[in-house]
């Protein structure tokens, strides 16, 4: 809502202190997007004719226009606008005039010929929003005049304010101004209403066929129309609030809605059939609005239709284009009404057709309102049209559904102190409020004090009883309300799974690896093209683009074309991880329950095989005591099958291990092996790990004995870890897997089906010295138990 | 009786043994030299061994006693000089060796590096840690949400206008509308009064959606902190100052903050907060408010027992600001050369 200084101080004397006012309307949360001043006079600017306009042949944006400037002397200017013809006023800043944009106009020419000014566009010299072209002026002013003070027109400043949802009537200049004036201490009053006699009776029949969606219908007859232009300050009031001026019928029902905010809509009463019938559309029919569009309509769209049923208006957004105000237009017939808010939001939103009056309804407007609005469109339209007759016995139907004149909400005094804090008393309360406009009665049962609070017309936001706390908060100022920090009673912390969150954060980090943020939306088909499935994937039911209109079921996809964006970009030591959420389905949907969102983390390197992913693994189960098995029998998908594993603990699956899936990388066009670390954290993260209890060391020395042994390719080492760990006694502090040797070549040659791996075994006693027998039985121990299970003990 | 000449000839003896001694020391090369010389002159049959053995012969005790302390000392001088010998040599040998050894570190000063969180985690890491120090508590909650956490629960019962403000983005996932991408923080808030016990004191980071078209300053996927206070007594004062109380911790000290009446439907009375820098600029941070009774109710929480205020703001923009990031769409390429400056 676009608030003029100038025109503000037609409801109340506010002053032109911008500063005071925009801090004034800040301060009542109608926040100020921007300050700007308009009409400022631009000295130099004069009225200037066109006497005629030439062509220059080497000049093909530009033409030659020659001016008079009230002094006979035929001028010279080059002009980029064409829109002007011989006997056109038009402004021409004279040489040295400084612009408002600072510019200061020289005799510079074009082609060697030179320039004796320049026509100004209206944005040009701050009289009009649009830069259209020359400003053409009424033929009427002097030559040679200052084109400000012919025209009438003094500074003025536009505050731009973004008015909320809960305060439709600051769509209005008189909401605003009821506002400031209780803040600022300035009388409020609305502006002048018609005060001439009414003429001959003269009614039109009105039916409300839905009088949920319509619960007012004011229909007034006004004759003695002469649609033409608006006087110059209507015009400019427009302009400077960001509306085209029409005609005078037109541009007074916009001042009426500006000023009031109750949209009216005009129809030409010679085509209306003598009547309206507002009722809902039939599915289907159509209609042509004002801006030639043609609108299919449904039958929750509410519709204005004439004497003969046919659709003139769709209620509220726009009028039809068959009863527009025309030049032949004599007699009007001004529709004023109350619509239900819902409805007109839901035809405005379904048509795509916000129009201002639109959003008016749809926030909510005065449904007492209407006698001031007929009457003020009269006075308007009667500075044009000095003959107009405004026709008694103008039909005004109010439905039962109409809302109150004035609604009762009760208003605790201890309600108001213990959400505000502060110590008000019922009076002061009730003098806040008085301010605004809101009625109050004190009553008392016991101690608590409830004030009767009868809420305005014009405020529908104000329902409930926190609703007036607000208010009272908004007018004793929310700057004096003060500023007490709470004594939390709580011990701030994070919990023990965020304090996990955030070690692994920094182990990860340690690994050489960045944070990425990937979009958790996948286009259909990357879930495939990493080796997953999509059938557990959710689809977007209205995504932004197609590209992102599936929910990531995997981190790897993500960082998939993260590691090939920056391959692609040549970046060096590409490691990347996320911690995030995917969002797989639930496989039972029935219930309405949320998808089987957790938090995830993949850990993912270029250029580096699973031993480098193995290592993450075990710094990560090491440091954040994350236990799973070492499954390379099961493989999930998308992994490089011989060389990856899956963490289990059971049957639950707690990860991924390994490289990814070489048909994988060729489909992301990486041709250098990828490490991959994926982990559910929802599961690891919460469990925190027992606190070690210390065990006291050994003071005996140790004995160690290396023993290597010959293992087929496909028993893991692990198996024979495991056997050799029960093998060797009470007395084992740990085993070592130090050398793993594999004859050359044996990739390649099939034949080769064994390795050879050594593993270093340090016992030790805690009361003694192991004797060289106790050590050389465990060894037995090991070599018979690692021959059980296959292994082919080797002489060291 | 003494016997002069004896006694003169074996001094020279001595002199010549001791010295030659010193001599083959000081021409030592290297300490396995030195070795094996100490070990020669410890031998029985070395010069000044063999005439110890040969002091029984002198017959006068005084010669003797002349004799056996000229040979202690010979011995004594030659054991010196081999210990110095070899000191002197060790400490050559291991300056050698220094120097052999030689390292250039700064070939290794950049082998290995640490990775670099990301700006939006540093960001939520700081803001977390000013909470907590004012006495909050973190609590987190799903991203899909349903229709109830994120509206209806916030006093936007269906057909609320105010939902249309929100972009939101909904999932093909059950009833049709009624599951979907958080658009803000706030469902966690419910959670957070269903599950948890007043007093809370309680932020929310996390991650929402928005179907807005990406530029220079939106994401359809950001981030944003909620906080909410639910205690008995609690007023619109201790809003303001804990937005004054984080401002001041959070930017610092020179930093105020001022509530500005605004709207939204889950609090009232509502405001924007807004702080303003040590040169006088106001900068729009968020919004604000008394929690709503009727979100209050939603939450399980009675309205007339306990009071409440909640605030929030998007995460992406501190860490915008703060690192000078020109658009905002950078933060989310994972382009490495990005994400390794900070």
């Amino acid at each position: 809502m676009k608030i003029l200084n100038s025109w503000l101080n037609e409801f109340g004397a506010f002053g032109t202190d911008t500063e005071k006012l925009a801090a004034a309307m800040t301060n009542l949360g109608l926040a100020v997007e921007s300050v700007t001043s308009v009409g400022a006079p631009v000295k130099g600017v004069v009225v200037a004719r066109v006497l005629r306009t030439e062509r220059h042949p080497d000049a093909a944006k530009v033409h030659r226009v020659y001016v008079d400037a009230g002094d006979g002397v035929e001028l010279h200017v080059w002009c980029g606008a064409f829109n002007m013809k011989a006997g056109d006023l038009i402004p021409l800043a004279t040489l040295g005039t400084t612009m408002p944009d600072g510019r200061v106009i020289t005799p510079r020419g074009i082609l060697g010929i030179e320039s004796h000014g320049m026509l100004c566009s209206g944005i040009e010299i701050g009289l009009d929003a649009d830069a259209d072209g020359i400003l053409i002026l009424p033929s009427t002013l002097k030559l040679g005049a200052d084109v400000f003070e012919a025209l009438g027109v003094t500074a003025d400043t536009v505050f731009d304010l973004d008015v909320t949802r809960n305060r439709p009537d600051c769509n209005g200049y008189l909401g605003v101004a009821r506002d400031l004036g209780a803040n600022l201490g300035v009388k409020v009053s609305a502006p002048v209403s018609d005060k001439v006699k009414k003429g001959s009776a003269r009614s039109l029949r009105v039916v409300i066929s839905d009088k949920e969606k319509c619960s007012r219908y004011n229909a007034t007859v006004m004759s003695g129309v002469v649609v033409t232009n608006s006087p110059a300050w209507i015009a400019r009031r427009l302009t400077n609030s960001g509306m085209r001026p029409i005609n005078n019928v037109v541009d007074a029902s916009n001042l009426v809605m500006l000023e009031l905010n109750q949209p009216t809509h005009a129809f030409d009463a010679d085509k209306i059939a003598n009547a309206f019938k507002i009722r809902c559309a039939r599915e289907k029919e159509t209609l042509v609005t004002l801006d030639g569009q043609t609108r299919e309509l449904i039958s929750t769209d509410l519709l204005i239709c004439d004497g003969k049923d046919m659709p003139i208006g769709i209620a509220g957004v726009m009028g039809g284009a068959s009863t527009e105000i025309s030049s032949t237009t004599r007699v009007v017939a001004l529709e004023t009404a109350f619509f239900e808010s819902s409805g007109i939001a839901a035809t405005a939103t379904r048509l795509g057709l916000r129009s201002e009056a639109s959003l008016r309804f749809e926030r909510g407007v005065d449904p007492y309102g209407v006698d001031d609005a007929v009457s003020r469109f009269a006075a308007l339209l009667r500075e044009s049209c000095p003959k107009l007759v405004v026709h008694a016995k103008g039909t005004d139907i109010k439905e039962k559904s109409l809302p109150l004149k004035q609604r009762v909400v009760g208003l605790r005094i201890a309600q108001v102190n213990r959400v505000l804090g502060t110590k008000l008393s019922a009076k002061s309360v009730s003098t806040l409020l008085a301010k605004i406009g809101f009625a109050t009665k004190a009553t008392s049962t016991g101690k608590i004090v409830t004030l009767k609070v009868a809420v305005p017309s014009w405020r529908p936001d104000c329902q409930s009883e926190i609703d007036l706390v607000e208010e009272v908060a908004r007018h004793y100022g929310y700057e004096n309300l003060g500023k007490i920090v709470p004594q939390s009673t709580m011990h701030g912390r994070l919990s023990p799974m965020q304090q996990r969150r955030r070690e692994l954060r920094e182990v990860i980090v340690g690994l050489g690896v960045s944070e990425a943020m990937p979009n958790p939306f996948l286009a259909p088909g990357d879930l495939t093209k990493s080796g997953l499935s999509e059938e557990f994937a959710i689809r977007l039911a209205n995504p932004l683009v197609f590209e992102e209109s599936v929910l990531r079921t995997s981190l790897r996809p993500g960082l998939l074309k993260a590691i090939s964006y920056n391959i692609s970009h040549r970046n060096s030591n590409i490691g990347l991880f996320e911690i995030g959420h995917v969002y797989p389905a639930r496989q039972d949907q029935s219930t309405g329950e949320l998808p089987d969102e957790y938090e995830a983390l993949c850990i993912i390197a270029a250029g580096v095989n699973s031993e480098v992913a193995m290592d993450w693994w075990s710094q990560l189960s090491v440091t954040m005591g994350f236990g799973a098995q070492l499954d390379q029998k099961s493989v999930e998908p998308g992994y490089h099958s011989t060389r990856s594993a899956s963490l289990r603990r059971g049957k639950q699956l707690l990860g991924s291990v390994g490289e990814i899936d070489p048909l994988v990388l060729a489909r992301h066009d990486i041709n250098v092996s990828v490490a991959c670390l994926e982990l559910n954290l929802a599961v690891l993260l919460n469990e925190i790990p027992k606190v070690s209890t210390a065990k006291s060391v050994s003071r005996f020395p140790r004995s160690d004995f290396d023993l290597a042994f010959s293992l087929p390719q496909n028993e893991p080492s692990s198996s024979l870890l495991k056997v050799l760990r029960q093998a060797s006694g009470p007395e084992l502090v740990d085993i070592l897997l130090f050398d793993i040797y594999r004859a050359p070549g044996a990739e390649q040659d099939l034949s080769i089906t064994s390795r050879s791996l050594t593993f270093r075994i340090q016992l030790q006693a805690k009361d003694r010295t192991l004797t060289d027998a106790e050590v050389s039985t465990a060894r037995q121990r090991c070599i018979d138990a690692a021959t059980k299970l296959g292994a082919q003990f080797r002489t060291v | 009786m003494s016997d002069q000449s004896v006694v003169t000839a074996m001094t020279q003896t001595v002199e010549l043994a001791q010295n030659s001694a010193l001599a083959a020391i000081a021409a030592t090369k290297d300490l396995s030299a030195v070795k094996t010389l100490t070990a020669d002159l410890n031998k029985k049959d070395s010069p000044l061994n063999t005439l110890k053995s040969e002091l029984g012969k002198l017959t006068s005790v005084d010669d003797k006693r002349t004799m056996g302390q000229l040979l202690n000392t010979a011995s004594q001088s030659v054991n010196a000089a081999l210990l110095a010998r070899s000191t002197e040599l060790e400490s050559l040998e291991i300056s050698a060796r220094v120097a052999r050894e030689a390292m250039d570190l700064s070939e290794f000063a950049t082998r290995r590096r640490r990775g670099h969180s990301h700006i939006v985690t540093q960001a939520t890491q700081r803001l977390e840690d000013v909470f907590v120090g004012l006495g909050f508590q973190i609590a987190e909650g799903p991203e899909v949400e349903t229709d109830f956490y994120n509206f209806e629960a916030l006093n936007m019962p269906k057909s609320h206008p105010a939902r249309s403000e929100f972009d939101t983005m909904f999932l093909e996932y059950g009833e049709p509308g009624s599951i979907l991408l958080r658009t803000h923080t706030s469902p966690v808030q419910i959670r957070v009064m269903q599950t948890w016990q007043p007093p809370i004191y309680a932020i929310m980071p996390g991650r929402v959606f928005r179907r807005d078209t990406p530029d220079a300053t939106h994401m359809p996927v950001f981030h944003q902190i909620e906080g909410l206070v639910i205690d008995r007594g609690i007023t619109f004062a201790h809003l303001a100052g804990t937005i004054e109380a984080f401002t001041k911790a959070f930017f610092g000290n020179e930093f105020t903050s001022r509530l500005r009446p605004s709207f939204f439907p889950f609090t009232e009375p509502s405001a924007e907060f807004d702080i303003r820098r040590a040169d006088g600029e106001w900068i729009e941070l968020g919004g604000c408010g008394m929690v709503h009774p009727n979100v209050l109710i939603s939450g399980g929480i009675d309205p007339e027992e306990f009071s409440g205020f909640a605030f929030g703001f998007g995460i992406d923009r501190m860490a915008k600001e703060r690192h000078n990031v020109e658009d905002i769409r950078e933060m989310y390429t994972n382009d490495l050369r990005f994400l390794r400056q900070f």
